[in-house]
């Protein structure tokens, strides 16, 4: 089959890799029908140390057909549409089974790797390094799905593709975003990112019942599709004092809620002898977010491209009294009533693939991506 | 076969359990003071004893490194299931192919089996990763 593969030093090149098998038997054999860019992915394109191997297929937010189904897998038959958790969980463990799929014990096929670099094992990703679960990505004909029955949903037939697309990862990394901060009707919401999964973040505060909504970015373009699509207040981070623009939103207190939802490799660009003294990135927009929130209030931090960074304001945190959380996406859980909000149409989402390759183009569709993002929302490849 | 007899397990003792548990928690500790190699390495799994190993006999994973590993299973607090721990016996001799995969690390290996019986144990298999690029089968088979 075709697949958009990782060669080396962050080249990309679509070429004929095997196609994949069951391996398990709770995995199905998903022909893709649509497969989108990611910001996560950008970090495995800088050209440094990815832990990716030459011939690996990146990609994980993606939704097709079933066309092979494995002895253990019970809710889906072959010809299903489905949209599948870009995650990798299991349902059995004790996280999954208290709703937390995301911090799966059992989503990598070597979980000793995952603690090595977090501390314990987490779920693991679709196209994404070995270490992230071992699972090969979703810009390709077909793709293999571990634990379909946990991480597979079938699609309403009223749903188009480019809208149950983003089902799989953005939808519901945004609706963690704003559930996660605790949105209470009445609250002032503030998002940095108007990406993907900003722009869902605000639209899941809208839904939740926020009272102000405000985004924040450096790209005009992409707060001009916030205003339109979501309904929400903008900020142009690049020319004005962020904090001061805000607190004159929410009456001086500050929002009750921030998410961070920047997406990629987040922070100030590092110079040459910033990596040779390990000197790690600044996180802007969290340190915006945590100086911005009124007291008492709640930061929430979708972003974890940066591994680690200097300069965490731990005073302000501790001085304000605010919860700070993190947390990757719980697609096991919310996907189901995403799906059902696209069918209502509460959620709209087609408006983010702003722009379609097949998947031979791929390429170029990942360059247009990375070097021009206030034009490029993200990418979506269709392989036939 | 490996049998739990051989070392602190569970073989019925359910009645027991909880005074064992706070024995092998002891234990436990003085042995991570100790440092490598002798390490516990522990994993909770969100199963009961006896699921974990039914009827005493240690499931495939672990029986590869019979004789190498000791092995002790305690309750784990709060309902959270069992506390599997697992650690590489002074002077072992490696079974078979574990010896192969021992590389300078047996903590790392006794580690990773923990985490299959673990995987076992909750969802009835152990994950496979997709094949590497150049271990695949062949490309392009008969389209499906």
């Amino acid at each position: 089959m075709r697949a958009l593969c990782w060669t080396s030093g962050g080249e990309l090149a679509v070429g004929q890799v095997p196609d994949p098998e069951l391996r398990n038997d709770h995995d199905v054999i998903v022909r893709v029908r649509r497969s989108a860019t990611c910001g996560a992915d950008l970090p495995l394109l800088t050209g440094r140390a990815s832990g990716l191997a030459a011939g690996d297929v990146l990609g994980h937010e993606f939704l097709g057909d079933v066309v092979e189904v494995g002895g253990g897998v019970r809710r889906h038959r072959v010809g299903d549409r489905v949209v599948v958790c870009a995650s990798v969980a299991c349902g059995a463990c004790w996280y999954c089974r208290r709703g937390l799929p995301s911090c799966c014990d059992n989503g990598s096929t070597d979980p000793t790797a995952n603690e090595a670099e977090w501390g314990h094992p987490v779920a693991g990703c679709f196209g994404q390094p070995r270490a992230a679960g071992g699972f090969a990505g979703s810009h390709a004909e077909y793709v293999r799905v571990p634990y379909a029955d946990v991480g597979a949903f079938p699609v309403p037939e009223s749903v188009a593709d480019d809208r149950a697309l983003f089902a799989s990862d953005a939808a519901p990394a945004g609706w963690l975003g704003a559930e996660g901060g605790e949105v209470r009707p009445g609250d002032v919401v503030a998002v940095w990112g108007a990406g993907a999964v900003g722009q869902l973040a605000a639209r899941a505060a809208w839904l939740l019942g926020a009272e102000r909504v405000v985004v924040v970015d450096r790209h005009p373009a992409r707060l001009l599709m916030a205003r339109q699509h979501v309904g929400v207040e903008t900020i142009d981070r690049r020319d004005t004092d962020v904090a001061a623009q805000l607190r004159e939103f929410s009456g001086g207190r500050g929002p009750d809620v921030c998410v961070e939802a920047v997406g990629g490799p987040a922070g100030e660009h590092l110079s040459l002898a910033d990596r040779f003294t390990g000197r790690a990135p600044v996180p802007e927009a969290v340190r915006e977010a945590v100086y911005a929130c009124r007291k008492g209030g709640n930061v929430f931090v979708l972003n974890g491209g940066t591994r680690h960074v200097n300069a965490f304001p731990t005073g302000a945190v501790v001085h304000k009294g605010l919860t700070v959380r993190g947390g990757r996406q719980h697609g096991q859980r919310h996907i189901p009533m995403l799906l059902d909000r696209m069918a209502r149409d509460e959620l709209r989402t087609e408006h983010l693939a702003t722009h379609h390759f097949p998947l031979d183009r791929a390429v170029e569709g990942y360059a247009l991506f990375r070097d021009r993002p206030e034009e490029c929302l993200r990418a979506v490849f269709t392989p036939r | 076969m490996g049998r739990v007899g051989t070392v602190v397990a569970v073989a019925g003792a359910l009645g027991v359990a909880a005074a064992r548990a706070t024995r092998t928690a002891v234990s436990r500790q003085r042995a991570w003071r100790a440092g490598p190699p002798h390490r516990w390495q522990v994993v909770t799994v969100d199963r009961p004893p006896e699921q974990v190993l039914p009827s005493a006999v240690w499931p495939e994973p672990l029986r590869r490194l019979d004789g190498a590993v000791e092995v002790t299973v305690a309750r784990a607090p709060g309902g959270r299931g069992t506390e599997l721990a697992a650690r590489a016996r002074p002077h072992a001799a490696w079974p078979g192919l574990s010896a192969h995969l021992l590389g300078d690390d047996p903590g790392l290996l006794v580690r990773r089996t923990l985490w299959q019986v673990k995987q076992l144990a909750e969802t009835g298999e152990v994950l496979r990763a997709d094949r590497a690029p150049g271990e695949r089968g062949p490309v392009d088979r008969p389209p499906r």
